[in-house]
């Protein structure tokens, strides 16, 4: 064990664990149980923090040729000392901050947060319990990688779904109405998971998932093989399920689930068209907002009655062909000057753009036009067969959505096979020699700009449609930025990776001003957005679901090496990380 | 024989028709007679007696000035950044807002303790050296954590990243102090409002302005021109493995870069306390980008290229919609302030994207 790195590390740990608790965090995610009445998910962040550090830390990188430590009781003190320095710093903080009072500055550093991070017991009582759930969760940390390969999974498995199954109760509890009896077991009356019935849930779960190991690589492949044109037929079948149950879900749901529902196929269908920009031709797009702007003012000038100045009054889907031609319009004319520009300067043009939108909309100017900062009142909502569909109705606008994300596959998938798709990945790999072998790029960045545009301007039309106002403060440079980490995260370029991004980011953390799932978040979504970014860039930056082409562009060096070493026979990474305990 | 194997000179087409060009020029030509108007409807409407007196114009200009010297100061973070590592560090910004953030702190308890007026001067030098320090700090800690891991990775990698830190700053910062706006304290009434310099008023604040963001430009061109370290840097932004060849330790001299971007961020920082007073965790956004686009206005790179970018960058911003756009008609013009520092941008990158001094990029970087 090295004592040094274990305590670096400690020190590391105690000053995240103090900074979640000093801006406030602990307090506010501890409005959250996970399981009744001990677990909740302020306090289930500040020791997943120590756990996470040591099983980080204790992981050995393999090199070819080097002998490696096999994994031991070092590694558990190891993660003993990590949790240990992490939890007496965190303490002495607590401490620090009880009895200096620098609430003018620091306004999260004050009685509130004292309290909650000594668990309401008193300061001894308290600190001793922080400093020993840290030294805790560290010792669990180092100790993870004793237990077989195995095992490891299945309680990893069992443990995502009992997380789950607290985070989703207001899901679950909306679409199992009918068996109120099976929910009111599982939750307690005032939120959180029962106790005992967290317990089932693990152990079942954990069971299952040892019974039947590598389920999970089973579902990545199939989720990857969307991408194939030949599709299997578990593929198929799996695809027509989804296809079902998209369809029935909304009848069970409730409004409000319905309704944040809305919210992410919106962002869905923004992130598939930012997908074919970023992920498909490899323009890093800044300011897509400003065509989902275009979309939303468009169809409301052309359909509320308070438009001022002109107002046609025309039918939703009549309004949506003027708007789309308007997007095309608007992609060309962004899309022209930027034509010739070097990656990153195209990113902060395009940011200048969608941010010179945002501001002739909200100017005196335009007014007359748009309304300026009041916006534009009164949109009616979408007409269909004499009925007029707007936000009240999440259970029935939500279709509208479905039928948009669906048509924004279909193209999707559509051009990634066509000739423009191979266009545009040749472009995306190396413009100079995409150019060189006869490729028109200039045709087929306008396309992709073009595309984009819109189907941004189809969740624009949606947008106003189900709010039945437009405002430029809902057309910021944030929602261009939270798309983006929608498509990052899910994988760029890869289709299934940006909706699964999108159900999950804007699902469970929310959008740039709509909340999700864990309401209590609202507050720190966005440094939790930034977070994530981060880590993914650094560890994984082909997405959770990484589209084929794109991981094999960024892991190029590695495989090559990987084949080499496999050749030998000897060495891979994947045999070299199962060391014995 | 000779004959046979001569090659008939190509013919040589003098114009070929394409699409973008034409609309490039097209776009060209509209906004030199858009300009043009605006300028002469503006000086129609100078000598109808309407718009701002001479005197109004004259402080406009200074302010201006003042305040593109503060987007210069930030500009050169991005450039110098941009010359050794060849991306757009988007989180210079926050890296800027830091320095404002922790000033403020730093003042708010000067001016508690008293000594914000019993010495202005001192108390202005360690706000001065606490936001340097600040910005500097968290500027080596964000290339140590995010960008270091990734050199070598695909290019537009690095640059996401940083966005992601952007975000992480600003909600850290409005996690650690608040989300309210705070406001330094103002100048004590001991200090002159305003200064003659040659028989012309100047705001006193425009002045240190001005004055600081000279000196700091001379100490960086001192530093980069003249030293031991600043060679470094400069063949680092060359040529990154020759210069590793050359004995230069890389790492460091990427650290020494990022720490002086930081600091010069650190410097504007103080400049933005002084112009504005008013802070909070989203005040570096907007001054981020402009400082970019002043980094692109004057070449990106050039170190000089960006102290003038950011004061031609003011000055648009500052006169162009009274000079511009006033003249064609348009009603409160100061709304469209920051519209027309990214259309400036535009218009840069349309005319003559490799800025106006030229850009200085090692060889690897111009892919």
């Amino acid at each position: 064990m090295n004592l040094r790195k274990a305590v670096n590390r400690g020190l590391i740990t105690g000053l995240a664990m103090s900074f979640i608790g000093g801006i406030g965090m602990v307090t506010a995610f501890n409005g959250k149980v996970l399981i009744e009445p001990i677990v909740t998910l302020g306090y289930a962040v500040l020791f997943a923090l120590p756990f996470v550090v040591a099983v980080v830390s204790t992981k050995r990188v393999v090199l070819e040729g080097v002998e490696t430590e096999p994994y031991g009781w070092g590694d558990v003190a190891m993660g003993a000392v990590i949790g240990l320095v992490g939890g007496l710093l965190t303490a002495g903080y607590v401490i620090l901050i009880d009895t200096i009072d620098v609430t003018h500055t620091f306004p999260d550093m004050g009685p509130p947060t004292v309290l909650e991070m000594t668990f309401h017991k008193g300061l001894p009582v308290g600190l001793a319990l922080l400093a020993g759930g840290s030294l805790l969760a560290g010792t669990l940390g180092g100790a993870v990688r004793l237990i077989p390969e195995r095992a490891r999974s299945a309680l990893f498995v069992g443990l995502l779904w009992v997380v789950g199954f607290a985070f989703f109760e207001p899901v679950i509890e909306d679409m199992f109405e009918f068996a109120r009896v099976v929910t009111r077991f599982i939750y307690a009356p005032n939120g959180g998971l029962n106790g005992v019935a967290a317990v089932i849930i693990f152990i079942v779960v954990t069971g299952l998932a040892y019974r039947f190991q590598g389920g999970e690589s089973v579902l990545r492949t199939r989720l990857v093989g969307v991408d194939d044109r030949g599709r299997s037929f578990p593929t198929k079948l799996a695809l027509l399920l989804i296809g079902v149950g998209v369809v029935v879900l909304p009848m069970v749901l409730g409004g409000l689930v319905n309704e944040l529902l809305i919210n992410v196929s919106l962002f869905m269908l923004m992130g598939l068209g930012l997908n074919i920009v970023i992920g498909m031709a490899g323009l890093l797009d800044l300011g897509y907002v400003a065509f989902f702007a275009v979309g939303a003012y468009t169809t409301a000038v052309l359909t509320a009655a308070q438009s001022p100045t002109w107002n046609p009054e025309l039918g939703w889907w009549a309004a949506l062909g003027v708007t789309m031609v308007v997007a095309v319009i608007a992609g060309i004319l962004v899309g022209t000057p930027v034509i010739r520009m070097r990656g990153d300067y195209l990113a902060i043009v395009t940011l200048g753009f969608g941010e010179i939108v945002r501001i002739l909309l909200l100017s005196d100017w335009l007014k007359p036009y748009f309304g300026g900062a009041q916006g534009i009142r009164g949109i009616p909502g979408i007409n269909f067969f004499g009925l007029t569909i707007s936000g009240v109705d999440p259970q029935l606008f939500i279709y509208f959505c479905i039928f948009f994300v669906a048509i924004a596959v279909v193209v999707s998938y559509r051009l990634l096979y066509s000739r423009v798709g191979r266009a545009w990945a040749a472009m995306r790999e190396d413009e100079d020699v995409a150019e060189a072998t006869g490729v028109g790029t200039v045709t087929a960045k306008l396309l992709a700009f073009v595309t984009g545009a819109v189907l941004a301007s189809f969740a624009g039309a949606l947008v106003s449609a189900k709010v039945g106002t437009v405002f430029t403060n809902s057309f910021d440079v944030l929602v261009s930025l939270i798309i983006l980490v929608v498509v990052i995260v899910g994988g760029m370029g890869s289709i299934p990776g940006v909706m699964v991004g999108a159900l999950v980011l804007i699902g469970v953390l929310g959008g740039p001003r709509s909340p999700g799932l864990l309401a209590e978040l609202a507050e720190y979504k966005l440094l939790i957005y930034g977070m994530i970014l981060i880590v993914m860039m650094l560890k994984r930056p082909e997405g959770l679901i990484p589209s084929a082409r794109r991981s094999r562009e960024l892991h190029h060096e590695e495989l090559t090496q990987d084949a080499w070493l496999d050749k030998k026979g000897q060495f891979t990474t994947e045999q070299a990380e199962e060391v014995p305990a | 024989m000779t004959a046979a194997t001569e090659v008939k000179p190509a013919k040589v087409r003098r114009f070929r028709f394409n699409w973008v060009d034409s609309f490039l020029w097209f776009i060209r030509i509209a906004a030199i007679i858009t300009i043009v108007i605006g300028f002469i409807g503006s000086i129609q409407l100078f000598l109808a007696g309407e718009g701002p007196t001479p005197a109004q114009w004259r402080d406009l200009v200074i302010s201006s000035i003042s305040q593109g010297a503060m987007y210069g100061l930030i500009a050169l973070g991005y450039s110098m950044v941009y010359g050794v590592l060849g991306f757009i560090n988007f989180a210079h910004g926050e890296v800027f807002m830091s320095g404002t953030m922790v000033g403020f702190v730093a003042a708010d308890n000067l001016f508690r303790a008293g000594m914000w007026e019993s010495n202005i001067l001192l108390s202005v030098l360690i706000v001065l050296l606490v936001a340097m320090s600040t910005s500097m700090l968290i500027a080596v800690l964000v290339e140590k954590v995010a960008y270091r891991p990734l050199r070598g990775a695909p290019r537009l990698i690095p640059l996401i990243t940083s966005i992601g830190v952007s975000f992480f700053l600003q909600y850290s910062f409005a996690g650690l102090f608040g989300v309210g706006v705070r406001t330094y304290p103002a100048l004590p009434a001991s200090v002159p409002s305003r200064v003659n310099i040659l028989g012309v008023p100047i705001e006193t604040t425009k002045l240190v302005v001005i004055v600081v963001a000279i000196l700091s430009a001379i100490g960086l061109w001192y530093f980069v021109a003249r030293t031991r370290t600043g060679r470094a840097v400069r063949a680092v932004a060359e040529d990154k493995e020759i210069a590793g060849l050359m004995g230069i330790n890389v790492d460091r001299t990427i650290v020494t870069t990022f720490a002086i971007g930081g600091a010069m961020a650190g410097v504007a920082a103080l400049m933005w306390a002084l112009l504005f007073r008013s802070v909070d965790f989203t005040t570096g956004f907007l001054p981020g980008i402009k400082a970019f686009t002043a980094a692109v206005l004057g070449g990106i790179g050039n170190l000089p290229g960006a102290l003038l970018g950011g004061v031609l960058l003011g000055l648009f911003e500052g006169t162009g919609p009274l000079l511009i756009l006033a003249g064609l008609g348009i009603p409160a013009v100061s709304q469209l302030k920051d519209a027309v520092a990214f259309i400036a941008l535009v218009l840069v990158l349309i005319f003559r994207p490799s800025g106006l001094l030229g850009e200085r990029l090692g060889s690897e970087d111009r892919a």
